[in-house]
C-alpha cells in the first residue's frame, strides 16, 4: 500500500494523522518509562563507590541527551523551513522547542541532585554542566524572540535564524568552556568515571532514552495539533473547511 | 518589461490581495489605487522583491525576480513612504551619497542640478535635513529621481506633501522618464497628469 | 547599466555611518564613559587589594567591554529602520551580508575600537602589568569586532520588536561566551605568567569564524525584519 506521504505535509491532512498517532506514542513512552526506571533502580547493581546515589544517572544522562538530539532536530525543521518556507517545518521546530528545554532543565536538575552527594556541592562548573545551562539559555531566548514577535511569518523565520545560529554555536561552545574549566580548576571532575558500564545499566539507560524519544513524539504532535488549531483559529487559510468543522462533522 | 503573475499578498494573518496579474510595458505607467489598508504599500515592496509574496511571482524581463536577486535591484528606484534619508545629513551629503551607493554619478555639482530639478533652492543645500518641513524632506527623497538611469521606479505616495510646484516637477519627470522608455509603478489619490494612453489602473480592493 | 563596485557600496555605507558618527560625538564618548565608570566601581566592590584586583582584572574588563559592545547594539540598525534607509540599504545592487560588514565596522570604530584604545588605562587600575596589558590590548582588538559581528545578528533579529534592548541581551549573550572565555582566558594566562598565546590563535579562529557566518545570518535575518 503506497502512502502518499507528500499529503500529510499540509496542515490541514497532518492534524487528524497526528491525533491517530499521538495515543501510541503515549503508551510507549509509558511503557518503557517504567521498564527502564524499574531496572534502573531495581534490578542495576549499586555501584561500589557512589552507592546508590548513582541511579539518577538513568534520567540524567538520556535526559541530557535528549537536549541535545531535540536541539539539533529543531535547528533541521527550522533549516528546512527557512530553505523550502514550509509553514509544517517551522511549527514543528516551534513544537519542539519547549520539550528540549524540559529536557535540558531536568538534566540540570539531576545533575544537580547527583551532584551533592558525589561532588559535595550542588552546581560544579563542570564543563558538561556549563554548556547544558548555556543551551538552557539557547532554548529559553529561541522561546522568547518567537513570543516576542506578533507577526507568525516573521516569528517563525526569525527564531529559525536563531535556532542555526546556535547549532554553530553549540560545539564551540562546549569546546571552549572545556579549554576553560581545565584551564582552570584540572580535570579534577568528570562524568565519565567509570569507564565500564555494566550491561544492565546500558540497557536501562537504552529503554529510558527510546522511552524518551517516545514522550517526545507525543507531545511535540499534540504540540504541533495545538499550533494548527491556534494558527487555524485566524483566517489563514481563506475559505477552505477549517480543521474544527472537520473535527466535529465526526 | 515588469509581469506579476497571480499575485497574492498578506500581512500578518490577514491577506490582501490576490490573483493579481499585471504587465507594466516600457514607457507605461501603472496607477495603483485602493483605500486605506488596501495593500498598495504591500504590493509596491512585493514588485522590488523587499516582501515575499504568498503565492504568484514577479517578472523582470521575463525572469522571477527572486533568481535575479541584485541584477534585478540595478534595475531599481523604490521610493517608500518612509523617504531614506538622513536627518543629521545635509541634503547634498544625502543624495550624493545614495547616488554613490547607486553607483551613479555622485558628482557635486550633478547633486547640486538634480535639488534645484525638485525645487529646493541652493540654501537649503547644506543645511540639516532634520530642519526641513516635511514636503522639502519629500522632494529632497525625489530628487534621486533626477540622477537616475534605471528604466523601473516605484513610488509609494509620491505627490503626499508635495505642493503644487513640486508636483508638477514630479510629473515633467515622469513624462520624460516614460518617454525613454522607462517604466513606472506609483501608488496615489490623485489623477496623474499624463497622457491617458501611457496610464494603466489597478485598483485593490478587499 | 548603473551597479556599484563592492568596495564603492562598502565605502559608501561605511562614510555615512562614521558621518552620522561624527554628528553625534556624544554616543561614542558615552561608550568609553560606561566602560571607564563600570570598571571603576568594581575596585569599589571587591575592595582595594592588589592581588584579588590583579586576579579578578582580566575577567572583570572583558565582561565590560562585552556589556559595552551590547549595550550599543541598539543604534546598530534601529535608526536606519526607522527613516527607511535601511530597505534602501536592502535594495543596493551588492550582497547584503557585505553591506553587513561595512556598516558593522562603522559601529565597531565608533563603539568598540574606543574601547579598545582605553583599555590599557584601565588595565593600570587593577594592577596589570606592562606585557599584561599589551595581550589585553591585543585581545580585545581581536575579540571587540568579533562581540559586534555576533551582536550584529541579535540586533537584526529584534529589530522593531517591543523591548528589544533587552531581548537582544538574552539572545545574545550565549553566543558571546566563547569569545568571553578565551579573551579573558588570554589575559589571566598572561597574568599567571603562562603563554597567552593558544588563546589568543583562538580568538582569531573565534574571529574568522563570525566573520564568515554572522554577515550572511545578520542579512537574512535584516530581510526578514524589512517584511
Amino acid at each position: 500500500m503506497g502512502i502518499n506521504w507528500f499529503k500529510y505535509s499540509s496542515p490541514q491532512a497532518f492534524h487528524p494523522l497526528a491525533g491517530k498517532m499521538i495515543p501510541w506514542f503515549s503508551v510507549a513512552a509509558g511503557l518503557l518509562i517504567i521498564i527502564g526506571l524499574y531496572i534502573g533502580f531495581f534490578v542495576a547493581p549499586t555501584d561500589f563507590q557512589q552507592g546508590d546515589s548513582y541511579r539518577i544517572i538513568f534520567v540524567h544522562v538520556p535526559a541530557a541527551w535528549m537536549s541535545m538530539f531535540l536541539y539539533v532536530i529543531m535547528a533541521a525543521w527550522a533549516g528546512v523551513g527557512l530553505g523550502l518556507n514550509a509553514r509544517p517545518s517551522f511549527m514543528m521546530a516551534q513544537a519542539i522547542a519547549p520539550t528540549g528545554a524540559m529536557f535540558t532543565f531536568i538534566a540540570l536538575l539531576t545533575g544537580a541532585m547527583w551532584g551533592k552527594p558525589t561532588w559535595g556541592a550542588w552546581w560544579v562548573w563542570d564543563a558538561r554542566l556549563t554548556s547544558e545551562l548555556i543551551l538552557l539559555f539557547q532554548y529559553i531566548g529561541i522561546i522568547l524572540l518567537r513570543a516576542a514577535i506578533d507577526d507568525l511569518r516573521r516569528a517563525d523565520r526569525a527564531s529559525a535564524v536563531l535556532a542555526l545560529v546556535g547549532v554553530v554555536n553549540v560545539p564551540i561552545i562546549y569546546f571552549s568552556v572545556r579549554w576553560w574549566n581545565t584551564l582552570h580548576q584540572g580535570a579534577s571532575v568528570s562524568m565519565t568515571a567509570s569507564p565500564k558500564m555494566a550491561t544492565t545499566m546500558l540497557t536501562a539507560m537504552l529503554i529510558m532514552t527510546v522511552g524518551f524519544w517516545m514522550y517526545s513524539f507525543a507531545v511535540t504532535l499534540a504540540r504541533v495539533r495545538c499550533v494548527i488549531l491556534d494558527r487555524e483559529r485566524q483566517p489563514m487559510w481563506g475559505n477552505q473547511t477549517s480543521i474544527q468543522e472537520v473535527a466535529e462533522a465526526r | 518589461m515588469l509581469q506579476t503573475v497571480a499575485l497574492r499578498g498578506s500581512r500578518g494573518q490577514r491577506q490582501l490581495f490576490s490573483d493579481i496579474s499585471v504587465t507594466v510595458k516600457p514607457g507605461t505607467l501603472l496607477a495603483v489605487a485602493g483605500e486605506n489598508g488596501s495593500g498598495k504599500t504591500s504590493f509596491l515592496r512585493m514588485l522590488c522583491g523587499l516582501l515575499s509574496p504568498d503565492d504568484g511571482a514577479v517578472l523582470w524581463q521575463g525572469k522571477d525576480i527572486r533568481q535575479l536577486k541584485e541584477l534585478y535591484c540595478a534595475q531599481l528606484i523604490y521610493i517608500g513612504h518612509l523617504n531614506g534619508i538622513k536627518d543629521d545629513l545635509t541634503p547634498t551629503e544625502n543624495i550624493k551619497i545614495s547616488a554613490g551607493l547607486a553607483g551613479g554619478d555622485s558628482s557635486s555639482e550633478i547633486v547640486r542640478k538634480a535639488l534645484e530639478a525638485v525645487g529646493l533652492g541652493r540654501s537649503t543645500h547644506t543645511l540639516p535635513t532634520r530642519v526641513l518641513s516635511q514636503g522639502q524632506k519629500r522632494r529632497v527623497a525625489l530628487a534621486r529621481l533626477w540622477l537616475s538611469t534605471r528604466p523601473l521606479w516605484f513610488l509609494d505616495e509620491p505627490f503626499a506633501s508635495l505642493d503644487t510646484l513640486a508636483a508638477t516637477y514630479l510629473t515633467q519627470r515622469l513624462q520624460s522618464h516614460l518617454g525613454n522608455g522607462g517604466m513606472v509603478v506609483v501608488s496615489t489619490h490623485q489623477e496623474i497628469a499624463l497622457p491617458t494612453d501611457s496610464i494603466q489602473h489597478l485598483r485593490l480592493s478587499r | 547599466m548603473s551597479q556599484p563596485s563592492m568596495s564603492e557600496a562598502l565605502g559608501g555605507v561605511v562614510r555615512r555611518d562614521l558621518l552620522l558618527a561624527m554628528r553625534h560625538r556624544s554616543d561614542v564618548a558615552m561608550s568609553v564613559f560606561f566602560v571607564v565608570i563600570v570598571a571603576s566601581l568594581f575596585p569599589l566592590g571587591v575592595g582595594p587589594e592588589a592581588a584579588v584586583l590583579r586576579m579578578i582584572g582580566p575577567g572583570v574588563l572583558w565582561v565590560t567591554a562585552l556589556l559595552a559592545c551590547l549595550l550599543s547594539l541598539g543604534r546598530l540598525f534601529t535608526a536606519d529602520y526607522l527613516d527607511g534607509v535601511l530597505e534602501q540599504t536592502a535594495l543596493i545592487p551588492q550582497s547584503l551580508a557585505v553591506l553587513v560588514i561595512g556598516k558593522v565596522f562603522a559601529h565597531w570604530v565608533v563603539s568598540g575600537l574606543p574601547v579598545v584604545l582605553l583599555s590599557p588605562l584601565l588595565g593600570l587600575q587593577f594592577g596589570l602589568d606592562g606585557v599584561t596589558l599589551g595581550v589585553l590590548t591585543l585581545s580585545l582588538l581581536l575579540g571587540t569586532p568579533t562581540l559586534s559581528m555576533i551582536g550584529a545578528i541579535g540586533a537584526a533579529l529584534t529589530l522593531g520588536l517591543r523591548g528589544s534592548g533587552l531581548l537582544v541581551a538574552l539572545l545574545v549573550l550565549p553566543l558571546f561566551i566563547p569569545v568571553l572565555i578565551f579573551g579573558a582566558g588570554a589575559v589571566t594566562s598572561s597574568v599567571s605568567g603562562i603563554g597567552s598565546e593558544a588563546n589568543l590563535s583562538l580568538l582569531g579562529a573565534c574571529f574568522l569564524l563570525s566573520f564568515a557566518f554572522a554577515p550572511w545570518a545578520t542579512a537574512v535575518a535584516l530581510r526578514i525584519a524589512l517584511e
